[in-house]
């Protein structure tokens, strides 16, 4: 038997997708006199509420409908801040604010219900548009800035200076389950929400918030997610509390699930940004300094929004030493879907305003950016201290770039491109590199913990249970691998369970990529405890010293007198040793001061680089990515399959947001891409024909869980190389007119952007 | 009438469903057979796909489509199979098995429907010569996967196709009805094209059902049934198909998937944009008499019926019409259609000699998207003139219609150099686009005149390469 650990094992429910038997929530069996619930929406960006009337839908048979005033808790579901009301009270602040919900006993006549529920509303000016709330100094939030030096004296004495703009857009989850949960009220006022939710605590305070319980009353429990990518933590929270206050009020179980527009309309998304960026540097390219101010579109409330743009100027500096810097983050408010967490968490923005920065230079000085980069990396003191103060220890900067160079030989392909071009003047060809450093722990310290419960059963069968969710990304298999190969037992040993905040409680969302560090962790020292506990009752039973007990192979050996895992158990429960423990996981070394931002926020970094070659139709702005070579550090893999499933994943993801996926709104503010029709993401065609995974396969340098690293974001990032291709394949027109292209690169902009650069000047 | 089909590979008669209750709803609450998952309720994901066996198709046994939009009427007689039939006593179908095996599944929602799509396209072409990798992004166009990336289901597609075809029992589907009740609704389901004409002149207010891909939205989204409606699918002489003289004729209710080989081999770049119609799942129920019929102003096959300016036959109690399709359709949504009337067939002239047929479409995605702005172009060039055009355009007006002023501009005149601007004032005169989620009226104009250019070069210069496909 091989060790369970660092060897590809598919998805612990890879059977159960196929099949069609994989339970989700809507697939439950239904619970006697559940009601079906639905929402009713505002049709308005801002507008008072002037008087609510749900007594038409309560006279329909069975209908239960709430609003604010049927509250009996806290109106507020702030997973940060505070005043951000489950049901619009007072104001309604975007097109598809909740306002009031309903419940009946068929979907159908819940829908009915809500389209009675008459809402008087006074409409008020809105703010639609970035920039303008910007000017009007619409806030959710105070300002941020990372920084260090002194700036201004920085660019004024650089010997050159270049500065500009650039823009990317939202980016909706589009998980194929839409945001639902169940809510089955208990005796004695108890609540058990099923939520598909990455953040059951949160679901569960929020729960207990707003019907005015004790946390104890209500559990949350979360089996297996149809993806979530971020859009199911705090938003998740906003279906389970509208389902729970109408089950309070029903007293019956009330599903909501949001339908694919409800979903779309109602839920946030990916923070669109405005950067504006000033860089002074010298004729190498080195920068001396750099300001750049992060403009995010937060919409209504704050929601995550700080967090996410704390991480945005946490990764503004990507892999670059900058001597003296200015990062601002302006959180601005407007009257749309509050955006909210999305797989990478500000760290796209982040990192894609750089690149943009790199190429500019690198353009100006007629060198190849991957120049320019080089002569900015980090590397040795003093140039290995990020704008925040958390000094780059373990960079691999240069071995992942040196590691892409050598699957993809970059000068060869170079030369491809190069003559291609020069023999097709319609479909032209671009190539780019990206490097990435993305820092691994919650920028909050506070959620750099984790809980896990592991019972060994007399037969050697391990029951498994920890504070992270499973949405999709592999981290139930990866968890139960290190916990089969603490046991030295095969991997189907060892049974996953649904997520509960009846289990482990206080956790953290499954969020920024840490679900297999911290749950793997936490597992495996709770695995270790029981192991002790088992290796000195095997230890007594062979007469030698515990040191010399060894698990594997599905047995407790001691030389060649060996008892079978089971047996061993056995023998521990009738000597009355505990078969069952906890285990608690804190990531040491990290602080951070978020006042001032600054410290050691993150345990390590993942690293990683990527080239992609694009073909971009010059007549109609289409654009078609060929070939992409990604390295990923995955440190020591737990499971490459599963590791290299999540890079692809990412990858393709990252994509859409940089070309295919758009969100748009109409005048009113109403989004207009509400569907799979309108809102495009990533086909198979879409997907690159040469992809090639390389992991660097290098141990974490950081002790983590058996040396691996995060990898649920950080290669979403690598897909910006598509991107700046994009770029690539403009700058390599004739013309000598600016490169200016904004994401996502629809064939829209990209038509603009190939008349801007063959003319000198914007024409489409 | 109860409806009735094969379920999974058992006989079963509903009595007391609505006809235009979705498939979906029937199979998740009805018969609890929820592997089938609503992703999106329009079509478009393709969580909800289905195998579905028809009689009146003459294609493959098993075509996808989407049950989130499908109504039950429309499955009288059939054979349904869902995620849930393909697992046989001893374990998982060989589709389940490569899946799972080549890490096809991450949060395994779409897995279903993708499921299906492998399934049905194995079945089809296992055993052939292999299977490129377009056919495969065909085959998957209709599903969409967050989590993967696509690649195992790629990889997936290819393993499955190299294998043997995987046996499977006959069986035979029941008798479809003709009058279809349930709930208060009446579906009816005409055999001839002179019923259809009685049913439609007895009960002009009725929905006609031409294949309900667009229709199909109304009970899935907004959760409306059609209490009365007259089905075209099984009205014989609406299915027929073939060259009558010089034109080829396309029955009303031939579906894209079954006319797709025909058309194609007439005209391959109509061939190339029907291939880029919706998906798989939308083929397999879409028609060209239903896509007529709805006059969208974008209108996938309308500008090509244009531009090889066809003619629709309508059939009403006096007898059938013919009309030119440029005539039919008279506004947005709009048609000549009398309420007493159903469209019969279009009737595609064959292209003269040194003619030839160009079509391109621009949307934000290849697959499974609306279009942006469509082209299409019939031409001849000769002696370096342009001796004939006829240039139809979709999403540049509220209809998709002709370009009089670019066809009078170009014809006659040199083609070896185009004249720089007078596409665009051309244009100008011909359209006024409007601006919306899709793309901008700047863009569109651009992006038309484009394809103008695109088509100079197409005609004049070979060597250029202008379609990134085929990289």
């Amino acid at each position: 038997m091989t060790r369970a650990v660092h060897v590809p094992a598919r998805h612990e429910s890879a059977n159960a997708h196929v099949s069609g038997r994989a339970v989700y929530l809507d697939d439950m069996p239904e619970p006697p006199g559940l009601l079906h619930a639905a929402l009713v929406l505002s049709p308005h960006a801002r507008a008072r509420i002037v008087a609510i009337d749900l007594s038409a839908a309560r006279a329909l048979p069975g209908v239960v409908a709430v609003a604010a005033g049927d509250i009996p808790g806290v109106n507020d579901i702030a997973p940060i801040r505070t005043n951000e009301p489950l049901l619009a009270a007072g104001e309604a602040d975007y097109v598809g604010h909740p306002v009031a919900a309903v419940a009946a006993p068929t979907l159908d006549a819940a829908r009915a219900a809500a389209a009675l529920v008459r809402v008087e509303y006074e409409v008020l000016p809105a703010l639609l548009d970035l920039d303008a709330a910007y000017e009007a100094g619409a806030r959710v939030a105070p300002d941020q800035q990372v920084g260090r030096g002194d700036v201004a004296a920085a660019l004024a004495g650089a010997p050159l200076r270049l500065s500009g703009e650039v823009r990317c857009g939202g980016q909706d989850h589009f998980y194929l389950e839409g945001q639902i949960a169940i809510a089955i009220p208990g005796e004695d006022r108890d609540m058990l929400v099923h939520s598909s939710t990455q953040h059951p605590t949160e679901a569960q305070h929020g729960v207990a918030r707003v019907l005015g319980l004790p946390f104890a009353a209500v559990t949350v429990e979360v089996r297996r997610m149809g993806g979530a990518f971020g859009g199911k933590e705090s938003q998740a929270t906003i279906v389970a509390a509208i389902a729970a206050l109408l089950a309070h009020h029903a007293r019956k179980p009330v599903k909501l699930r949001l339908p694919r527009e409800v979903d779309m309309e109602a839920t946030g998304k990916r923070h669109p940004f405005r950067v504006r960026w000033e860089a002074g540097f010298d004729g190498d390219g080195r920068i001396a300094g750099l300001d750049m101010e992060f403009a995010a579109d937060c919409g209504n409330v704050a929601d995550l929004s700080p967090a996410v743009v704390s991480r945005a100027l946490c990764h503004a500096d990507n892999c670059y030493f900058i001597p003296a810097t200015r990062f601002r983050g302006v959180l601005v408010k407007t009257n749309t879907v509050s955006n909210t967490a999305f797989r990478g968490f500000g760290a796209p923005q982040g990192m894609l305003a750089i690149e943009v920065v790199m190429d500019e230079i690198a353009r100006h000085l007629g060198q190849p950016i991957e120049v320019v980069r080089a002569a900015n990396h980090y590397g040795a003191a003093p140039r290995n201290i990020t704008p925040y103060g958390q000094e780059v220890e373990d960079s691999l900067i240069e071995e992942a770039m040196a590691h892409l160079d050598a699957k993809a030989n970059l000068a060869a392909w170079r030369t491809e491109i190069d003559a291609f071009n020069a023999q097709s003047p319609v479909i032209r060809k671009g190539l780019a590199t990206m490097p990435i450093k993305f820092g691994v722990s919650f920028n909050l310290t506070t959620l750099n913990q984790a809980g896990a419960l592991v019972h060994v059963y007399t037969d050697g069968s391990v029951h498994l249970n920890h504070g992270g969710t499973e949405m999709g990304q592999g981290l139930f298999v990866k968890v139960a691998q290190v916990v089969a190969d603490a046991f030295g037992i095969p991997l189907d040993h060892v049974r996953v369970s649904a997520t509960s905040t009846a289990k482990v409680p206080n956790t953290s969302p499954t969020a920024a990529s840490s679900g297999s560090d911290l749950n793997g962790m936490a597992a495996l020292i709770a695995a270790k405890e029981i192991r002790g506990r088992m290796a000195g009752v095997a230890a007594a039973h062979f007469g030698a010293p515990v040191e010399e007990v060894v698990f594997a192979e599905g047995r407790v050996s001691v030389g060649n007198r060996s008892l079978s895992f089971g047996e061993a158990a056995h023998m521990a429960w009738q000597q009355r040793v505990p078969l069952s423990a906890t285990g608690f996981y804190k990531t040491p070394k990290i602080h951070f001061d978020m006042a001032k931002s600054e410290g050691r926020p993150f345990y390590y970094y993942t690293y990683g680089a990527a080239a992609a070659e694009v073909a971009v139709d010059t007549l109609s702005g289409a654009v078609r990515v060929l070939r992409a070579e990604i390295v990923g550090d995955c440190g020591r893999s737990l499971n490459p399959a599963i590791d290299i499933g999540q890079i692809e994943g990412a990858f393709v993801q990252g994509m859409g947001w940089l070309t295919c996926e758009e969100l748009k709104w109409d005048a009113r503010g109403r989004l207009a891409t509400r569907g799979p029709s309108t809102y495009k993401i990533p086909g198979s065609r879409d997907v690159p024909p040469v992809l090639n995974v390389h992991l660097l396969d290098k141990p974490n340098a950081e002790e983590t869980v058996l040396r691996s690293k995060a990898v649920g974001e950080p290669p979403l990032m690598l897909a910006i190389s598509v991107w700046l291709a994009i770029r690539d394949a403009l700058a390599g027109l004739p013309g000598d007119g600016p490169v200016h292209l904004d994401a996502p690169a629809t064939p829209e902009r990209v038509l603009a952007a190939v008349a801007a650069r063959r003319e000198g000047q914007a024409r489409a | 009438m109860a409806i009735a089909f094969v379920l999974n590979g058992e006989r079963i008669e509903v009595a007391d469903a609505a006809p235009s209750m979705t498939v979906l709803d029937f199979l998740r609450t009805r018969r609890r057979l929820t592997g089938t998952k609503e992703g999106c309720a329009e079509g478009d994901c393709g969580a909800c796909t289905i195998a579905l066996g028809r009689q009146e198709s003459g294609a493959a046994r098993w075509q996808v489509a989407n049950s989130c939009i499908l109504l039950l009427s429309q499955i009288d007689g059939s054979e349904v199979k869902t995620v849930e039939g393909l697992a046989g006593p001893s374990g998982l179908h060989p589709v389940q098995t490569v899946l799972a095996e080549s890490d096809g599944t991450q949060c395994g929602f779409c897995t279903p429907g993708i499921v299906m799509s492998l399934y049905a396209l194995a079945q089809e072409r296992a055993g052939e010569t292999p299977v490129s990798d377009a056919d495969i992004h065909e085959a998957l166009a209709g599903n969409l996967c967050r989590c993967t990336g696509y690649r195992p289901i790629v990889d997936a597609a290819r393993a499955l196709c190299a294998a043997p075809p995987v046996a499977e029992p006959e069986s035979v589907p029941p008798v479809a009805g003709t009058r279809i009740a349930g709930q208060g609704e009446l579906h009816l389901v005409p055999q001839t094209l002179a019923e259809l004409v009685a049913l439609r002149s007895a009960y002009p207010d009725a929905v006609l059902i031409a294949g309900a891909t667009d229709l199909g939205l109304i009970p899935a989204k907004k959760r409306q049934g059609f209490p009365l409606a007259i089905s075209t699918r099984r009205v014989t002489e609406l299915k027929r198909m073939g060259w009558e003289g010089d034109q080829l004729v396309l029955g009303a209710a031939v579906t894209y998937a079954d006319g797709l080989e025909t058309v194609e081999a007439a005209f391959p770049a109509f061939g190339a944009l029907i291939r880029r119609i919706g998906s798989r799942q939308i083929r397999t129920m879409g028609t060209f008499g239903g896509n007529l019929g709805t006059a969208s102003p974008v209108g996938d096959t309308l500008p090509v019926l244009l531009a090889l300016d066809a003619e629709v036959e309508l059939a009403g109690p006096a007898g059938v019409r013919r009309m030119k399709v440029a005539e039919f359709l008279t506004g947005y949504r709009q048609t000549a259609l009398a309420r007493d009337e159903v469209i019969a067939a279009l009737r595609l002239p064959r292209l003269a000699e040194g003619e030839e047929l160009f079509a391109w479409k621009l949307s934000r995605r290849f697959d499974q998207d609306i279009s942006t702005l469509l082209g299409a172009f019939r031409v001849r060039v000769d002696g370096g003139r342009m001796a004939a055009l006829a240039a139809a355009f979709g999403g540049m007006a509220d209809r998709a219609k002709r370009a009089p002023a670019l066809e009078a501009l170009v014809i006659g005149a040199p083609w070896g150099d185009i004249p720089p601007g007078g596409i665009e004032a051309a244009l100008d005169a011909d359209f006024a686009p409007l601006s919306d989620h899709r793309a901008s009226a700047a863009y569109r104009q651009a992006a038309a005149a484009n394809l103008v250019r695109r088509l100079h070069l197409a005609t004049t210069r070979p060597g250029v390469l202008l379609e990134l496909e085929a990289l």
